[in-house]
């Protein structure tokens, strides 16, 4: 017999190649369900919802909603000339609907992102609309103000209509679609959202910097001290690691307020005048300061664990072959501890850049992030597509960073104090 | 970390300055914590040292703070606290039971697609919590859980796991399989050697899991921020509402007591781990 047929068998006949098959994927089973009751909640209350963010971020109804008659009667006009008395009658029907809710407010804001001029004629057609007579609505609502006889507007409305669409991401980086189906920029006074993207990614840049700056010496000093002492100097670093986010940031309101300690010391030292205290807080400063000081445990911990690792000898071995101590440092140790720097500069990074409690009560109106204007709009505008829309261009730059987290360091090696 | 004798001096000089900012780091870490504690026993209203304070006059002090934390009039804290020790102890122990499960799974070298799912487990740690509390909005106020305790835990369940499965999987990666293989052989069934075997041998991971959870639940605020009603106003949400508002000192003696519990948790976390490690014979 040729050795290809020699199948070795089990004892109850069975090939050992299929009985190890076997055994194998009711293994591979076994582990799957045990895994199977997370995924399957995670999936359902977290990623499912995160595919509805990005539904609702291109399905704007606002405007549809609020507007149905109008919408319906829309459908059989071509948008050449100015729409037939049936479009303005279900429009002052809609309208009216609007006023008894009071949400023509939010109709000429919606309206107005549009095109520019919709906010006062909806408010004058508010006014003139009450003393209105049954009939011919298309010349009334045209008396009110010469732009609603402008085929323009009627255009702008008609154009809110798709149900799907991406303006909202093209608001998140200030820009619209014109009339003609162009993508332009909006006025330069009114780029408010690029501003607040390059400060998110300024403050997270430099939070990062600075913790990476401050932590790679102490972690350093953590790594090398014997055990008794560096347990004691950890605690300082795991203390503020386990302490709660608001109570951190509420001792840097205390710190940084300008009859603070912050600001006494400067007097003290004679840095500046008792009456020409620093503005520390509600400004990019605050941020600053206090977001270094939370997020730098996130940085001491994994340049400790690398640096942990790295055997002393190899300091000693560099200098006694001719290397200065900086030679030593710089050409053995530090190569060494990039890992450490990696991981702890990522994750620093992905935190600063979705930070949002601490630049609301810190940051004022020149420090604070993305995040705090989604909030804004999911609050108090309540835009939710257009929040939905700017969490996910948000997401989508945390979801390259943390691939990147995942090749270079791997998530399971993420350190937990 | 004393110097050899032979150290030159800019290497001694250096060594100081080192050392300098080392210390300068370490207290721009721990000072502010410290600052509170003093500022809650004031007796003014003020959230400055008063005059009285930096000369230690003790009618300076007071304990007014933490009576008014306590008995102070239409208080919100005692509610608060209720809820949230009630929040959090269950979203703990969805977490931890779910967590454990999944990273007794993770750890199989059976599992399938390992890197993939840990990576979709994972991302609620990862991604920002104002996404995540967003899109947890939509999907409670979807199945109705919305200003409900059971949305906002099973919130918080969502954003501990990854916690509980990070530090459970990180105990099993030191975890010699042969002793389950032995049990198993001698008659155990699966369950079985789980609680008799696996389990106390992992409990100082499962726990310190648990810490995460606990801490990442009680401390939480953005999410529920979208969640919550009134009904439902827990610690954070109050300090963030009073932060927001105005500074109370009350808010400082409620910090005071968190920084007392945190200082707690962060005791039982350390002592664990420790014991972790000596357990799974890990020597430093």
């Amino acid at each position: 017999m040729s050795p290809e047929n020699k199948q070795i068998l089990t004892t109850d006949g069975v090939p050992l190649e299929v009985s190890l098959k076997k055994a194998e994927k009711k293994n591979k089973i076994k582990a799957f369900l045990l895994v199977a009751p997370l995924l399957l909640f995670i999936i359902i209350t977290y990623v499912f919802p995160i595919g509805d963010m990005l539904m609702r971020s291109v399905n704007d109804k606002m405007v549809t909603e609020m507007l149905p008659k109008t919408y319906k009667s829309m459908e059989t006009w071509d948008g050449e000339e100015l729409p037939p008395e049936e479009v303005f009658e279900a429009f002052y029907f809609d309208f009216q609907k609007l006023i008894e809710e009071e949400r023509e407010g939010k109709l000429s804001t919606q309206l107005n992102y549009t095109k520019n001029g919709f906010k006062s004629i909806i408010k004058k057609l508010r006014r003139k609309s009450k003393s209105f007579e049954e009939g011919n609505y298309k010349e009334q609502i045209m008396a009110v103000h010469k732009r609603w006889a402008d085929v323009e507007y009627w255009r702008a409305i008609k154009r809110r209509a798709p149900a799907y669409t991406y303006q909202k991401y093209l608001k998140g980086m200030d820009m619209y679609e014109n009339e003609k189906g162009e993508i332009v920029n909006v006025a330069e006074d009114r780029r408010v959202h690029r501003i607040l993207w390059l400060r998110t990614l300024e403050i997270a840049f430099f939070v990062t910097v600075f913790c990476f700056l401050m932590a790679y010496p102490i972690a350093h000093l953590l790594a090398t001290l014997p055990m008794k002492y560096s347990n004691l100097l950890m605690i300082c670093v795991l203390l503020p690691f386990w302490t709660s986010l608001l109570v951190r940031t509420a001792s840097w309101m205390i710190l940084l307020q300008q009859q603070g300690i912050v600001n006494d010391f400067f007097v003290m030292i004679g840095l500046v005048s008792d009456d020409n205290r620093i503005e520390m807080m509600f400004n990019k400063t605050g941020s600053y300061v206090a977001m270094t000081q939370i997020l730098l445990p996130f940085m001491v911990l994994p340049l400790y664990s690398v640096m942990k690792t790295i055997s002393p000898s190899l300091m000693r071995a560099g200098k006694s072959l001719g290397g200065t101590p900086f030679i030593a440092f710089w050409k053995v140790y530090f190569p060494l501890t990039i890992p450490g720097i990696g991981a702890g500069c990522l994750l620093v990074f992905i935190l600063a850049i979705g930070y949002y409690i601490t630049p609301a009560l810190v940051g004022g109106a020149s420090g604070t992030l993305i995040s705090n204007q989604i909030a804004f709009h999911m609050k108090s505008t309540l835009d939710w597509s257009f929040a939905s829309a700017m969490g996910l261009m948000l997401l989508s730059g945390v979801l390259v960073i943390y691939w990147l987290y995942n090749k270079l360091v791997g998530i399971d090696n993420i350190k937990l104090g | 970390m004393a110097l050899p004798k032979y150290t030159e001096t800019h290497y001694r000089i250096w060594h100081y300055i080192y050392l300098t900012i080392c210390a300068a780091v370490f207290f721009f870490l721990i000072a502010p914590l410290f600052v509170i504690f003093p500022l809650s026993f004031n007796a003014e209203e003020f959230l400055v040292f008063s005059d009285g304070m930096k000369r230690l006059d003790p009618d300076a002090f007071s304990l007014r703070w933490y009576q008014d934390m306590i008995y102070g009039t239409k208080n919100p804290w005692g509610l608060a606290a209720k809820n949230s020790f009630i929040i959090a102890i269950f979203a703990t122990i969805g977490s931890v039971l779910l967590g454990t499960v999944a990273a007794l799974g993770l750890s199989s070298r059976h599992m399938p697609y390992k890197g993939l799912i840990m990576a979709v487990l994972i991302s609620p740690m990862i991604v920002p919590l104002i996404i995540s509390g967003v899109a947890i909005f939509f999907f409670m106020a979807k199945a109705g859980l919305a200003a409900t305790h059971t949305g906002i835990v099973l919130a918080h369940i969502v954003l501990g796991t990854p916690f509980v499965v990070i530090t459970v999987t990180a105990t099993l990666s030191g975890f010699d399989h042969s002793v389950t293989r032995a049990a198993a052989s001698l008659g155990s069934n699966p369950v079985n050697t789980f609680m008799k075997i696996t389990l106390p041998l992992i409990l100082p991971g499962v726990i310190s899991g648990g810490l995460f959870a606990f801490v990442t639940s009680f401390d939480e605020v953005v999410v529920v921020l979208f969640l919550a009603g009134l009904e439902n106003t827990t610690i954070p949400i109050q300090m963030w509402t009073g932060l927001r508002e105005q500074l109370s000192p009350t808010i400082l003696a409620v910090a005071t007591c968190l920084i007392v519990l945190s200082t707690l948790i962060l005791v039982t976390a350390e002592l664990l781990r420790r014991r972790s490690e000596r357990l799974r014979g890990i020597n430093q």
